[in-house]
């Protein structure tokens, strides 16, 4: 297969940055379109030319580090999969293939493709925990779960913190992000200590990394590769009015 | 560990606040609407309904109502506002190429254009008022009592044809902000759950679609069918 690819280079974090047109040939079917890039580096580096950077760890969809705009779309067109989870043969052969790194304020381009996701992380210090005894471990079941809160608990769990949703919210909001790290826990006896404390931090983290506000346009449900539903984000705004209710008390 | 102002101005409290202050506008329109389909029944009932809604709680109710939905309007739009402000922020620069994702998406052209809806209906709420609410104080007798004639106002201006048209247009942004304001205030107020959203999504069309149609008919149903100037009030009554 042959294709020509649009890909945004900048050098640094400051430095203004630009979509390059690069020609590549020879390309297997059943490559991922980073197997690609490996291709596409190995043939700057012939050229002389500085490799393309992009992030990427498990190349099997579990671990977020992955993450490119591909044709307008975060992880690409194909619905629940992960940018290292596309296939060429899921591709046109001979068109133009445009590449671009997650867009938010909140994260700034480190090289070419490559954003910085620490708000996340910041987010996740502000009350994605639980507090637990240490000493042994405890006994299985133990700790007895109804199998419906062990599903949401899950459903909202799956989330690998590739941020998506915000790449491809229209107002760069993280509400998906920040809500499903709220929800499963929300349904979880651990971590009850910390509900409401949890809610109000983690959302004031997200306004403070400077996030846009939630239109609930669900493109994020769209692109999530987990399939995380927009649901959670409203059991973020259930758990906010019981943190707010409960100060009333 | 959290005030209410704080509360109040955070992304979620702003969803809140949007939320809620829509569900009250819903309602309104609704109740709006409903009562307004009284002018199907003729000039009577029209301006005994308008009448009944200007003497309750001894004239009360109606600044009460006003206060209420100045209240609602202000907030809506404030905190709608403030959500777009934020948006310009925090995707300062855009992508080369943008397209939709599809599937689950609920990303429609009304939830692209909510701000510019919103100002529209702004700017043809305050139009409204001032052109209906304080418009000509005509004055008829209902019952042996005088009231206002305001069926023959209402008639009147729905006569001329540009006016009517405006009116109905206008409408069409009010269907345009509702398609995906009302499933959104219920999501907005954490209500929907997996289950509930698609039914939500759909009843979001079909109530949009039956309120701006509702007040889209009202003007074009004067315009063609009845005839000019409270004919009715002028010449002692239609019966
Ligand atoms: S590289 Fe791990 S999910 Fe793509």
């Amino acid at each position: 297969m042959h294709f020509t690819l649009r890909i945004w280079r900048q050098s640094g974090p400051q430095a203004a940055g630009r979509l390059e047109r690069y020609e590549i040939d020879d390309i297997n079917p059943d490559m991922s379109i980073l197997e690609m890039l490996d291709l596409l580096n190995e043939q700057l580096t012939r050229d002389g030319v500085e490799p393309v950077a992009f992030d990427n760890d498990c190349r099997e969809g579990i671990c977020g580090t992955c993450g490119l705009v591909i044709d307008g779309v975060a992880h690409g067109k194909k619905h629940l999969a992960t940018t290292c989870e596309l296939r060429m043969r899921g591709f046109v052969d001979g068109t133009t293939i445009t590449i671009e790194p997650w867009r938010a304020q909140a994260f700034s381009v480190v090289k070419d493709l490559v954003v910085d996701r620490s708000p996340f992380d910041r987010i996740i210090a502000a009350g994605g925990y639980v507090s637990a005894n240490v000493g042994s471990a405890p006994d299985a079941n133990e700790i007895l779960i109804p199998k419906v809160d062990a599903d949401l608990a899950m459903d909202a769990a799956v989330c690998i913190g590739c941020a998506a949703c915000v790449a491809a919210c229209p107002n760069a909001s993280a509400s998906l992000f920040t809500a499903a790290k709220i929800a499963q826990f929300s349904y979880l006896p651990q971590g009850q200590t910390e509900r409401e404390r949890r809610v109000v931090r983690m959302v004031e983290q997200m306004d403070a990394e400077g996030f846009g506000d939630c239109s609930n346009h669900g493109e994020c449900e769209a692109v999530c590769p987990k399939g995380i539903s927009i649901t959670n984000i409203g059991v973020m705004r259930r758990e906010y009015v019981r943190a707010l209710t409960g100060q009333l008390r | 560990m959290l005030d209410l102002r704080a509360a109040a101005w955070s992304s979620v409290g702003k969803k809140l606040i949007t939320g809620l202050t829509g569900l009250g506008l819903v309602v309104f329109v609704t109740v709006h609407l409903i009562g307004n389909l009284t002018i199907f029944m003729g000039a009577e009932a029209f301006n005994a309904y308008s009448d009944f809604l200007a003497s309750l709680l001894h004239g009360w109710f109606i600044v009460l109502a006003d206060l209420g939905l100045v209240g609602f309007f202000g907030l809506h739009a404030w905190s709608g506002l403030s959500v777009w402000q934020s948006k310009r922020r925090a995707r300062s620069s855009g992508y080369a190429v943008s397209a939709d994702a599809r599937g689950p998406s609920r990303k429609t052209a009304s939830s692209r254009s909510m701000l510019y809806s919103g100002i529209f209906l702004g700017i043809y709420v305050v139009l409204h008022v001032w052109h209906l609410k304080f418009g000509a104080e005509y004055v008829t007798t209902l019952h042996g009592e005088e009231v206002r004639d305001l069926y023959r106002l209402v008639v009147e201006q729905f006569n001329r044809p540009a006016i009517a048209l405006a009116y109905a247009l206008s409408m069409l942004f009010l269907g345009l902000h509702l398609r995906h304001g009302v499933w959104s205030m219920l999501q907005s107020l954490g209500m929907l759950n997996r289950r509930l959203l698609p039914t939500a999504y759909g009843a979001a069309l079909i109530l949009g679609g039956l309120l701006a149609i509702g007040f889209l008919v009202l003007p074009l149903y004067v315009l063609f069918f009845v005839d000019p100037v409270g004919t009715a009030a002028a010449m002692g009554g239609l019966r």
